[in-house]
């Protein structure tokens, strides 16, 4: 009884994200800024690249580059966090200061958890839309190197489900700190973003930080999901940059694909414990403090 | 203009720009969140730079890039879509029923903006300064002066414009400040010369003032940046002193437009829209 009635709340929350998301605006309007914002992201690091090789005078062709799907790839599949982290912190400042109904939420008789997971799931999907296009562009504008043929499938779809998860639930702890942040505290998934960015060898090697922050990327789940992902998607690619340097250039090369998917669910489940209490914690002193129908819209 | 006019109107620029100054004292969790956080993206690209060693200046690029974002954030949270924020929440009517200019309402929005931002572009200039050991020059820093603050006029003259409407996007304005994020990065060159866009493109990005005023920085902050300068430092200023005045006066001329459509259609004070 309880988990049908969850999945009502997510299946409705995530309909009132939809309509929140892309009722404002025509179809195509809203199918061109779903298109715009992740390819100009894209060109950030395609122009960035560029320049490196203009200016170094290599005479290198960008799409022969292992090292450019590597970056292609993992700035793709990095959209999910910046989204989803941002989509879920997002809810509880929308709800409480824009439209001011979090209280009413609060007192519904629903499990609020699954409301914040529905809305999270609106924002994966839309996000999914953008990575697709993304990749679709990369392989065939600018030679990114996936070949369908030899994509590890099983593997990919795992890891891409796990990592989702993990995601997900690190966006509920920061939704539970957003109970005590300001409405500028949305700069907090921005920042946390940047630190799985920075950190998890997005779109460079962990191996190009210092020795002790590639201490911190090892105990980051997201390091584990990027390196799965792209060795699911183009283990080719993968292989030619491991050949490419005389030493373990991802700082990941040592683990097998088994051990990296072991990595990813235990880092899920313990992210999961934490995340939990951290939501709670928070939920506990927003209504000690008288939080949860705060504004702060100065 | 009379006495009491001009008064009131400074009293008005000082009466908004004061809850964002005191606001960011009385909840000083932004320290973090806006300082330190965004560090990282920056730190990113100029690890991306250092991986592939490319040429050291490229990092200062980053670094100085990652500070002027602050900048444009603020003109698309904080000015472009404050108005409509206001009209949720329902100060608005406020605003407009008081006997001020509505300039001054969106001046005192800027310069409070401008306070806590500039500390944090600059608190990501300094760190990153440090951190990545980037070697900055100040040859001319009379002209650096001179670049910023046309620069700062023209771009918050832009929000002020944007402010207006975004009012008439109603529900689109938080979309429009989404949508106006990475592809300004992009087509402003935040984290690359904008000269290898190409000249039109490039030439097309300077109709947002940042573009130009990243530019001049670059090759002012620099001393191999002008050779990956867009236009000469003087032209850049010339062109950011023209768009400063266009702005402020698009800003004026869509503020009255927004107000008296807003007006006749009875939308000034709907909420959810």
């Amino acid at each position: 009884m309880a988990v049908k009635s969850d999945l009502r709340t997510f299946k409705n929350a995530a309909w009132l994200g939809w309509q929140m998301e892309a009722n404002w605006t025509d179809p195509f309007l809203f199918a061109t800024y779903s298109i715009v914002k992740p390819l100009a992201g894209t060109l950030i690091l395609v122009f960035m690249y560029l320049v490196i090789i203009e200016t170094s005078g290599s005479g290198m062709e960008m799409a022969d580059s292992p090292y450019f799907t590597y970056m292609f790839i993992g700035n793709a599949f990095y959209m999910y966090a910046a989204e989803v982290l941002f989509g879920v912190t997002w809810v509880i400042h929308d709800d409480r200061e824009h439209y001011m109904t979090l209280k009413q939420v609060y007192i519904a008789p629903i499990n609020f958890y699954a409301y914040v997971l529905g809305r999270a799931a609106i924002k994966i999907a839309i996000t999914t839309v953008g990575v697709l296009i993304t990749l679709v562009f990369g392989v065939l504008a600018l030679g990114v190197g996936i070949d369908l043929g030899s994509v590890d499938w099983p593997f990919f779809i795992i890891s891409l489900i796990v990592g989702l998860a993990c995601i997900c639930i690190l966006g509920l702890a920061l939704g539970g700190i957003s109970f005590l942040t300001a409405k500028h505290g949305e700069g907090i998934n921005e920042g946390i973003a940047g630190v799985f960015y920075v950190l998890s060898g997005v779109v460079f090697p962990i191996t190009a930080l210092p020795t002790w922050a590639q201490s911190v990327s090892k105990v980051l789940p997201v390091t584990y999901w990027m390196e799965a992902l792209r060795r699911g998607l183009s283990p080719d690619a993968m292989d030619q940059l491991k050949a490419s340097y005389p030493y373990d250039v991802t700082g990941l090369g040592g683990f097998d694909n088994v051990f990296l998917m072991l990595v990813l669910v235990v880092s899920s489940v313990i992210f999961f414990v934490l995340s939990l209490g951290i939501f709670r914690y928070a939920d506990l002193i927003a209504r000690r403090k008288g939080k949860i129908d705060w504004t702060s819209a100065y | 203009m009379s006495d009491t006019w001009l008064m009131r109107n400074l009293r008005a620029v000082n009466g908004r720009a004061y809850p964002r100054i005191i606001g960011s004292k009385r909840e000083p969790s932004w320290l973090f969140f806006d300082i330190v956080l965004p560090l990282l993206t920056v730190a990113a690209y100029a690890y991306i730079y250092k991986f592939n060693n490319a040429q050291e200046q490229f990092i200062g690029y980053v670094v100085l890039g990652g500070a002027m974002t602050a900048f444009w954030l603020n003109i698309l949270w904080s000015m472009a879509s404050q108005l409509y924020w206001e009209k949720e929440i329902g100060n608005l009517q406020l605003y407009l029923m008081a006997p001020i200019s509505r300039m001054s309402i969106l001046a005192g929005m800027a310069v409070g903006g401008l306070f806590f931002t500039t500390l944090r572009a600059t608190s990501t200039l300094v760190i990153g300064i440090v951190v990545f050991s980037v070697a900055f020059t100040l040859s001319n820093p009379l002209m650096i002066l001179v670049i910023f603050v046309v620069t700062m006029i023209a771009l918050y003259g832009m929000g002020m414009m944007f402010a207006s409407l975004y009012l008439l996007f109603g529900r689109e304005a938080y979309h429009m400040s989404n949508l106006m994020m990475e592809p300004v990065y992009f087509a402003s060159g935040f984290y690359f010369p904008v000269k290898y866009l190409g000249f039109w493109a490039a030439a097309g990005a300077s109709a947002i003032p940042i573009t130009l005023g990243l530019d001049a920085l670059r090759q002012l902050f620099f001393a191999a940046g002008s050779g990956d300068a867009f236009l000469p430092v003087e032209t850049e200023a010339a062109i950011l002193c023209v768009l400063s005045v266009v702005f402020v006066f698009l800003a004026k001329y869509s503020l009255d437009y927004m107000e008296r459509l807003g007006k006749t259609s009875g939308r000034l004070t709907l909420r959810w829209q």
